[in-house]
């Protein structure tokens, strides 16, 4: 019996830190939409400058406790120099963008860490008076996680007064309800912004800088703590403080009593318990229906098929691109095939975001599940690759029909995170089925056969595949079918209004999405000659919405020219230089703030004015 | 809709990649003379910073060493080419790609991540390059998974695993619980230390086992859990950042009070060293006390690596090193930069490394390179090693006919 109750405080002691990084992002997400990625670097930053203040006066309780608190003022301060500095720009831009600004953030402040404290991980010092164990029922227990039990409730409390007792809190509470009609009573949203901004991020660096009596200080406890973090603040609903909090304790005991019974379940629980609380609770557990945010793509004007010789740009292109082998050597050639594969990825992707309105965080899965689905037909039933190219889209097809009846019936960032989950499920079952899968050592030997083995013969094969399905994605677009997702997009009550079955429509575009991404996976498995776990996890799915974002999503070339950017600058950044993710999180900074509407987006407004003149 | 625009993007885009010279971290010191001898290198660096610097330093190191000494084959430099993989095989496929076709290289080397090492050496395979893994400790690289091009540097999880279970089976302790982080590395290492313990001593039994996922160790409910199931002994596999916090919890909970402890790879200073006095006190690990090794190849290595670098070697130096001067050897065998007989030197190559010799084993091209098997101490508050011994790995390797049956597979 004492072991469960010290394994319940065992649990909550992780709840604390979880709810600290989580209230904030919820606080941060509820006022200003922005779905913040560098919430985690944020908390990373707080345990490394925590780490340095503690190790310099961190001797005495004050030393201590006044370095904790200062490393979270710094940090916050640093979040609202982002707001002023780079998110204010783009309140202008469609909704999500500002998620591209946030991952470049992210990729610089890893850069950053790197060279401000040493690759090495640092653990830092102890909190002075608080070294030792206290027996509870005979079990020895960290005095410190005592403390941290003890420092969630104040800071939900503190939070709470925050927001009900002062001006300022009531006006946040005002915003988060109706973001328009404060600005329209005379609040300056940018000012409050900048607050909540500071706030969260303040939290966010709390969190980090209180974990270095209990962990060593690594520059991986960013991507670690951002993915749970934003589990946390859905499961709990949105914007809501109380929710966070209540979720951060569930997650925490189902942690701390999950692995008693299973203890190879840490790997995907999370990520199950969302699918559940989701899959029941539409808006989380304590979130309301109104606090759901509007579709991801602001309509903006409509897509409209170009007229005269733009009509053949596809069309030129594809020929363009063909002609290709003739002059680039191998390896210009294998980037190339990779260019044309993402593109298929970022298209397949921007049929749900651009045109369903419908934003998904785990894309990877079904270009994941094409690459397996070729491989798994190459390793166990020895198929010729035009079979296995074939089981690809199937495989992807059928999971991305299976997740996306329950994805589609939800919106938003939950729709959103469904889909994460969803993927990550798909990701732990290939991580941990070794039998089937080869788990994280993947499937070797998944090479083409003699005829398409060439560099160039492979490039068109991949060329063919996957502009052929490219072409099939536009038609769709322009098709009764593009239009009537759209209408779904633009208003899912008038849609429903005049008979279409919005739901219906978005499922099937999140299978033909899945499949399309699957073709692109089993591609992908060809060129590479082996498929691991890595092509579904959490940074495959990023990399495909920053290909999205990047080159816009109001235009349908706009993914396939994000794809192709994003994946050049990065080859070549990673082979210039070992400071590769600075220099990219850079770009996307700049590229951002110079169009804010995507590359794509930007180049057809300059037409478009031309055309006016 | 602009279509135009796109193209000209596009295009602009695809030229930068083609047209543009990739540059690189080529090492072109020495007076050697004639066209260099180009191996390409890839490796995690800024996935793994702490493991992978050292060992680049390493290779370094090596590579400075052999062109003062007049290069190979007659006067020609031996010139590195180094590439970022970000961690993941297939970047580093395509990087591999990117060094055999753009930077002409002889033969690819490096890599940390297991999944990384055999994508490589699939690659490898395929397009009939030698490549010399140097840290993944998969025993799938050189076995189930093995291939003509394919050799191994490190002793491999089956080999590290032996060396401690040969502690463990002189320990009293009967009830065994483990804790490994949930991928390959932690399963395989959990697996064969548990079979080889129980060859050795059927009386043991294993009573709990925890799964962490690495580098997200929830050490509080993980220590509670094992120190729960009372076992007598403790077997982990966890490193890094995740250690760090199962020491740190585990001491607080009283969870290594009377219970020894033994633990692969603990006592490489890349992993001692960040916990500075809280290193754990006697327990039994695979590692490299550095500072305490005085044989003539680890002093030469130590002062020379001191000397340049200005900071002591890590274990990631000593691989960087070894498998730089194992390649350099293997060419000048061989007499050529033709991989065929490259491949065919490397096959039972014996190099001097600074543990001392080492032999590519022909059978499975799993080199002979051993670990320190010790107890770690806490001396002037450093965490380092104490009544250590040179376990050799060729004495830790299963049967020829096993290992001949695992590579048919």
């Amino acid at each position: 019996m004492s072991f469960y109750f010290v394994q319940f405080l065992s649990g909550l002691a992780a709840a604390a830190t979880l709810f600290l990084v989580s209230s904030g992002l919820t606080i941060v997400f509820g006022v200003t939409r922005i779905v913040n990625f560098a919430h985690g670097s944020f908390y990373m930053l707080g345990a490394y400058m925590g780490w340095s203040l503690i190790e310099r006066w961190g001797t005495t309780p004050l030393g201590f406790w006044g370095g904790v608190a200062l490393a979270s003022l710094a940090v916050g301060l640093l979040g609202a120099l982002m707001e002023v500095g780079l998110l204010r720009r783009l309140y202008r831009s469609p909704e999500l963008f500002q998620l591209l600004a946030t991952f470049g953030v992210v990729l610089v402040v890893q850069d950053v860490a790197s060279a401000a404290w040493g690759a090495e991980d640092l653990l830092g010092r102890r909190a002075p008076g608080l070294k030792g164990s206290v027996d509870i029922l005979d079990q020895p227990f960290p005095l410190y996680d005592l403390v941290l039990i003890g420092l969630g409730p104040v800071v939900l409390g503190l939070l709470w007064l925050l927001f009900n007792r002062t001006r300022w809190g009531t006006l946040v509470r005002a915003a988060t309800q109706d973001r328009e009609m404060a600005a329209a009573l005379g609040v300056d949203p940018a000012r409050l912004f900048t607050g909540v901004l500071f706030l969260g991020s303040a939290l966010a660096g709390l969190g980090g800088a209180l974990q270095v009596p209990r962990e060593a200080v690594t520059l991986h406890m960013d991507m670690a703590i951002v993915v749970e973090a934003f589990v946390v603040v859905v499961v709990g609903g949105m914007g809501s403080l109380t929710g966070a909090f209540v979720a951060s304790l569930l997650i925490g005991q189902l942690q701390a009593f999950g692995i008693l019974v299973f203890p190879q379940i840490t790997l995907v629980l999370v990520f199950l318990f969302m699918a559940v609380v989701l899959v029941i609770r539409p808006y989380g557990l304590l979130g309301r229906a109104e606090d759901a945010p509007p579709t991801a793509a602001s309509p903006g004007p409509p897509l409209v098929l170009a007229a005269g010789l733009g009509r053949w740009a596809p069309a030129l292109l594809l020929a363009v691109l063909a002609l290709v082998p003739l002059v680039a050597g191998d390896y210009a050639l294998i980037v190339l095939t990779e260019v044309v594969i993402l593109a298929l990825v970022a298209a397949s992707l921007h049929l749900l975001i651009g045109l369903g309105g419908l934003v998904s965080f785990g894309h990877a899965a079904y270009f994941g599940l094409g690459a397996y689905g070729a491989a798994l037909m190459v390793k166990h039933l020895a198929a010729p690759m035009p079979l296995a190219l074939a089981a690809a889209p199937l495989l992807a097809g059928v999971g991305a029909l299976i997740a996306g009846w329950f994805c589609v019936r939800r919106s938003g960032l939950y729709f959103a995170m469904l889909t994460l989950a969803f993927a990550q499920i798909a990701w732990s079952v290939v991580f941990q089925w070794y039998g089937v899968t080869g788990g994280d050592n993947g499937i070797l030997g998944v090479w083409p056969p003699g005829w398409a083995s060439g560099k160039a013969a492979y490039y068109w094969l991949t060329l063919a595949l996957a502009g052929g399905a490219l072409l099939l994605l536009r038609r769709a677009a322009f098709a009764p079918f593009g239009y009537t997702l759209r209408a779904g997009r633009d208003s899912a009550l008038r849609a429903e209004a005049v008979g279409i079955d919005v739901r219906r429509h978005q499922w099937l575009a999140f299978a033909l999405a899945g499949s399309a991404a699957g073709l692109a996976g089993g591609l992908y498995a060809f060129a590479k000659g082996s498929v691991f776990p890595t092509l579904m996890a959490v940074p495959v799915s990023v990399d495909a919405l920053v290909m999205v974002l990047m080159g816009g999503i109001q235009t349908l070339s706009g993914p396939v020219v994000g794809a192709a950017v994003f994946h050049l600058l990065e080859t070549q950044a990673m082979s210039l230089t070992d400071w590769w993710r600075l220099g990219l999180g850079l770009i996307i900074v700049v590229l951002v703030l110079a169009f804010p509407k995507g590359i794509a987006g930007f180049a057809r407004d300059l037409w478009l004015r031309r055309a006016e003149r | 809709m602009n279509r135009r625009h796109t193209l000209l993007l596009l295009g602009a885009a695809a030229l930068f990649a083609v047209a543009q010279p990739a540059a690189s971290y080529a090492q072109t010191s020495g007076p050697a003379s004639g066209e260099p001898i180009r191996v390409g290198e890839v490796n995690s660096y800024t996935g793994l910073p702490a493991f992978t610097i050292p060992y680049r330093q390493g290779w370094q190191l090596a590579v400075e060493e052999v062109n003062a000494a007049g290069g190979l084959l007659g006067g020609r430099k031996l010139e590195v080419v180094s590439r970022d993989d970000a961690g993941k095989p297939d970047d580093a496929v395509r990087v591999a790609q990117e060094l055999i076709s753009n930077e002409k290289v002889a033969l690819l080397a490096g890599t940390y991540f297991s999944h990384v090492g055999l994508a490589v050496a699939d690659f490898a395979a395929r397009n009939k390059v030698p490549f010399v893994a140097a840290e993944p400790l998969t025993d799938a690289i050189t076995w189930t998974k093995g291939n003509r091009y394919t050799f191994r540097l490190r002793p491999s999880t089956y080999m590290q695993a032996a060396m401690l279970v040969e502690e463990a089976a002189k320990l009293p302790a009967k009830r065994w619980a483990t804790v490994a982080p949930n991928y390959e590395y932690g399963q395989s290492a959990v697996s064969w230390f548990k079979q080889l313990l129980r060859e050795k001593r059927p009386d043991v039994e294993f009573v709990a086992e925890q799964w962490p996922v690495q580098g997200k160790l929830e050490a509080g409910p993980t220590v509670q859990a094992l120190a729960a199931a009372k076992p007598d002994a403790i077997f982990n596999v966890t490193f890094g950042a995740d250690l760090a916090k199962f020491v740190r919890e585990g001491e607080g909970r009283g969870l290594f009070r009377n219970r020894p402890v033994v633990s692969l790879l603990t006592g490489e200073p890349e992993y001692l060293e960040p916990m500075k006095d809280e290193a754990p006190e006697g327990w039994i690990v695979t590692g490299y006390p550095w500072e305490q090794i005085d044989t003539p190849e680890h002093k030469a290595f130590r002062d020379a690596y001191q000397a340049r670098f200005k900071e002591p070697p890590r274990q990631g130096s000593v691989v960087g090193y070894a498998t730089f001067k194992a390649i350099a050897a293997a060419v000048a065998k061989a007499g050529s930069t033709d991989p065929e007989k490259v491949v065919d030197a490397l096959s039972g190559l014996q190099v001097t490394s600074p543990f001392g010799p080492v032999t590519f084993r022909a059978l499975d091209h799993q080199a002979t390179m051993g670990a320190y098997v010790g107890k770690t101490t806490v001396k002037d508050g450093h965490g380092t090693m104490k009544d250590w011994r040179y376990a050799d790995g060729a004495n830790y390797l299963p049967s020829d006919e096993a290992v001949a049956k695992l590579r048919a597979e």
